[in-house]
């Protein structure tokens, strides 16, 4: 190990090569810090701040997923402030949009005792269906802007940049570059984004009508429109 | 929300990366398919066939009862009539023209086509079937005509013919050339690696391609060599590396031979006369030579336009060449990569699908390797090598092959010359067909035997790499079709009853883990492979001769099979037709990223969605002389046949030439092309045909609506 830095997790001694982030370090002291847009196959962006965590002497709360350990760092991943804040997220989080297809997140609202309600009057991300392909859906009033569909489709795997932010701020959605429709975009439906998508936003589109009650027969005829347009001309 | 019931893990049934899948199981439906992050080779990447494209395994038209033709007297051309008949009648059936053809002919009037889809177990039983019962080596399958002229140009020069390299070592790529293969189409998952070494560890990529593919767009270097001259290019770069001292002589001393000879036979090979045959510029040959050559570690990877041509076995020993002077084989990252395309090609050839040699290319006409066979199996085997795909097409014509057993392949769509092939087949007294869907080839058979998809099925599939890895059964079989391996037992069994022998070694197994068991125990390199350590460890590279030998990511770390490796001078030539005023135009045929080869699975899957015609893809300038545009019909006709499709304007064909996918039977690029093989290789020329075309009208009854692009890379920018 060339360098090593060692650091303390809640009072728990820790000693990692230099480079290793918080959230790794804790992992390897067995210690758990919750995760959204995190992926551990993924470039971390430290994006829905779920991981944040306090270090003593800093001003702010730092992303376990992003922050590099340094020598002699005191972390603390349960302080009073760290679970108010990730309460706070997972609030704003249940708030904004549609998180039924999402156990993990789900999950973590119970575990910390947060109020799907409390911002119940707060705006309401909402985005149309998107059925454009024979092969995924998007439905973005599940998606948390996690960018990990962004990142595949970028340099972390398929290197095809057909998805992209559009819109600002709270409006800010993921979306395809000038609104297109993915077989007009530069999409070569490898699906990996599917793959990694972690709320039910992507879906394939044969789950998509399982879950509205088609059976496999009609799914197929509903998956096969064009051969038969072909077929008939 | 859905729970799955079941989620199982298996190996994806199209191309030869070997993706790792899980398929989510709902009441007996794959509803979703995703991929494993922490498993090689993929690591949680698939492509849109793996995917989505899976769904052919609940297609109405799958094959669900035995079917024997009701119209035989009619001649084998005419439409079919089929008849549902029981596995008793329909095995019978067939034992009894078998056996009558190997009485009446002997054993060598039959020829058979193994399957790249099937998995090892079902190959190495379908073999077995053939020579130890049938009496004759006639099994082949379609590596003959994808990578026939990499395996006789590899063997040749080093002794064996898989890739060197592992999938893994992509990342560790410093230098690299990509030459004949379509990457980001073909495999989609492979090219992802390279990308990702292009771009995120700096790696070098040459890209040596008339067409401009997607891996253009992360090449240092794009030699874009006129079709068919891809000798000349090497050849000159290797002319460069010797002139300017670039080779690495403790390389060639040690481990290689004749290279004296060689560098004396490079002489004219000049890169300002490569230039004027290939059209690259001298000065990017010398690059791309210095480039490849001062590297720390080269690696090479090709796909069939290397390899399907009639000089298919030069173009492979002019890498070769590059390798061995540069020493760049036999290290982690570099190498000799054929990229292989079925998911089991590779593995049906190391099952001993092909005509010449047993499991692990222990060749037929060694009579200590047959001796050991024949103690195994308990029978005398026929010592002469049998016939190729290309050839048993001529022999049928020839009358020489009278029956044909062919499982899971379709050679109506992917062998050259079609109405030849057509010809062949109607020539014959019986043709049998093992598959899942009636194909094209299943329209001409006298019976089918319905097989199990890989989603039914357990077994293993070897990748392009030499990894073994699982098959398993996820749903239950449709209607009453059972797995290849359990239909060849049954039918072999007939006939031991008919021939009124038994072998010692027999062919009552009652699942794949014995038929591998027993693969194992005749093959050296695969002794140290068994199921239950597939599953401990995801899969293992043979060669592997015991159990606590790891298994072998890259090969010739120490030596070549053959001892040195050996330069081959290598002549610039073709025997391929060459465009003339009356055909002005050189067509080439490959696929595209949503099709695989005849069509037979991704035709009726969700694939054809996106992608439901086929298209001729012409260079602006080309498609202005004609007056032609993205959307018109033309008429492509060649010396063979003519067919009917629609124009794609785009910049990705050169000038001069058209591309046109060959996965269409309403279009069928095979139609067009001629049988003009490599004579040392057998294999056929698909990228260089000679072809003209016209504007003509669209069909009766055609709608009018618009072609989309969906190639992997749209409105490519011209470079230079």
């Amino acid at each position: 190990m060339s360098e090593p830095v060692t650091l303390t997790i809640d009072g728990k001694e820790v000693t990692v090569p230099l480079g290793t982030t918080i959230y790794q370090a804790a992992q390897q002291a067995g210690i758990d810090i919750p995760i959204i847009c995190y992926h551990p196959h993924l470039t971390a962006n430290g994006l829905c701040r779920i991981c944040s965590v306090e270090v003593k002497g800093w001003r702010v709360q730092a992303a376990a997923c992003v922050t590099p350990c340094a020598d002699g760092m005191e972390v603390h991943t349960r302080s009073e402030d760290v679970i108010c804040g990730r309460r706070t997220i997972l609030e704003l989080l249940a708030s904004t949009v549609n998180l039924e297809e999402a156990p993990e997140i789900l999950a973590l609202l119970k575990e910390y005792k947060a109020d799907p309600e409390r911002f119940a009057e707060g705006e309401q991300r909402t985005a149309p269906l998107y059925d454009d392909n024979p092969f995924y859906i998007r439905d973005y009033n599940q998606c948390i802007n996690c960018w990990r569909c962004v990142q595949v489709c970028a340099e972390d795997a398929q290197y095809t940049f057909a998805l992209t932010f559009n819109g600002r701020g709270f409006h800010t959605q993921i979306g395809t570059f000038m609104g297109l429709p993915m077989p007009d975009t530069t999409c070569v439906f490898c699906g990996q984004c599917v793959g990694v998508c972690p709320t039910g936003a992507l879906k394939p589109k044969r789950q998509a009508l399982l879950e509205q009650g088609l059976d496999p027969d009609e799914i197929f005829r509903q998956t096969r429109r064009k051969r038969k347009q072909r077929q008939n001309a | 929300m859905i729970t799955p019931d079941k989620i199982v893990r298996t190996t994806c049934p199209y191309c030869g990366v070997g993706c790792q899948m899980n398929l989510k199981i709902k009441d007996n439906y794959i509803y979703a398919v995703d991929a494993p992050f922490d498993a090689a080779p993929n690591y949680g990447m698939l492509c849109v066939k793996g995917r989505f494209g899976t769904d052919y395994v609940r297609h109405p038209a799958r094959v669900k009862k035995p079917l024997i033709r009701a119209n035989r007297q009619e001649g084998r051309t005419a439409p079919p009539v089929w008849r549902e008949v029981s596995w008793d009648e329909a095995l019978d059936f067939v034992a009894d023209e078998l056996v009558r053809i190997v009485q009446t002919y002997g054993g060598d009037a039959i020829a058979t086509y193994a399957s790249a889809k099937a998995t090892n177990e079902d190959n190495y039983v379908f073999q077995k079937m053939v020579r130890a019962l049938l009496g004759t080596n006639n099994v082949d399958h379609c590596a003959r005509l994808c990578h026939a002229g990499s395996v006789t140009g590899l063997q040749l020069s080093i002794g064996s013919s898989a890739m060197s390299n592992s999938i893994a070592e992509m990342e560790d790529l410093d230098v690299f050339i990509v030459t004949g293969s379509n990457t980001t189409e073909t495999h989609p998952v492979i090219s992802n690696f390279l990308k990702r070494a292009v771009r995120k560890r700096g790696a070098k990529l040459i890209v040596v391609d008339p067409r401009q593919i997607g891996m253009t767009n992360f090449a240092t270097l794009w030699l874009r060599q006129k079709p068919g001259t891809d000798v000349a290019v090497f050849q000159a770069m290797a002319h460069v590396i010797v002139k300017e001292k670039l080779y690495n002589p403790d390389f060639i001393a040690r481990r290689t031979e004749g290279f004296q000879e060689y560098i004396e036979s490079l002489e004219e090979y000049t890169p300002e006369w490569a230039e004027k045959v290939s059209g690259v510029p001298a000065e990017k040959i010398r690059e791309a030579a210095r480039l490849y050559a001062s590297a720390e570690k080269g690696a090479i990877f090709w796909g069939m336009g290397i390899s399907q041509s009639t000089h298919g076995t030069d173009n492979t020993l002019s890498l070769v060449n590059l390798a061995l002077l540069c020493g760049h084989v036999g290290r982690r990252g570099t190498g000799l990569n054929p990229l292989r395309g079925q998911n089991n090609v590779q593995g049906c050839s190391d099952s001993g699908g092909l005509p010449n040699v047993y499991t692990a290319y222990q060749r037929v006409d060694d009579p200590d390797v047959r001796m050991r066979f024949e103690a195994v199996w308990g029978v005398s085997l026929n010592p002469n090598p049998g016939l190729t795909a290309t050839d048993m097409v001529d022999a049928a014509v020839m009358g020489r092959v009278r029956g044909m057993y062919i499982m899971g392949e379709n050679p109506m769509m992917s062998e050259p010359n079609q109405a030849h092939a057509r010809h062949a087949l109607s020539q014959l007294e019986f043709l049998v067909c093992q598959d899942i869907f009636i194909n094209e080839t299943g329209e001409m058979a006298d019976v089918i035997l319905p097989a199990t998809s890989f989603a039914e099925k357990d077994g293993t599939f070897t990748n392009t790499d030499r990894r073994v890895q699982r098959c398993r059964q996820a749903v239950p079989p449709v209607g009453e079709s059972r797995p290849d391996w359990e239909i060849v037992c049954d039918l072999a069994q007939r006939i031991e009853k008919r021939l009124g022998v038994t072998l010692s070694a027999g062919f009552s197994y009652t699942h794949p883990r014995e038929i591998w068991e027993e693969m194992r125990q005749v093959t050296p390199a695969f002794y140290g492979i068994d199921y239950d350590r597939i599953d401990r460890e995801g899969g293992v590279h043979w060669p592997c001769p015991s159990f606590d030998h790891p298994g072998t990511p890259y090969l010739f770390a120490d030596g070549f099979p053959r001892g040195r490796g050996k330069f081959w001078a290598v002549e610039f030539g073709t025997e391929s037709e060459q465009p003339d005023e009356a055909y002005p135009f050189n067509l080439s045929t490959g696929r595209v990223l949503y099709h695989w080869h005849g069509r037979t699975m991704t035709g009726r899957s969700s694939l054809d969605e996106i992608y439901p015609e086929a298209t001729c893809e012409m260079h602006p300038a080309d498609a202005e002389r004609l007056g032609v545009q993205t959307g018109d019909w033309v008429q492509v006709s060649s010396r063979r046949g003519s067919i009917q499709l629609r124009v794609l304007v785009t910049g990705r064909s050169p000038q001069g030439t058209v591309f046109i996918p060959f996965h269409f039977a309403e279009a069928a690029a095979n139609v067009l092309t001629a049988v003009q093989l490599d004579r040392r290789a057998r294999i056929p020329d698909y990228k260089v045909t000679a072809v003209r075309v016209e504007k003509c009208d669209p069909p009766a009854g055609w709608e009018e609506r618009p072609l989309t692009d969906q190639g992997a890379i749209k409105d490519p920018v011209e470079i230079h």
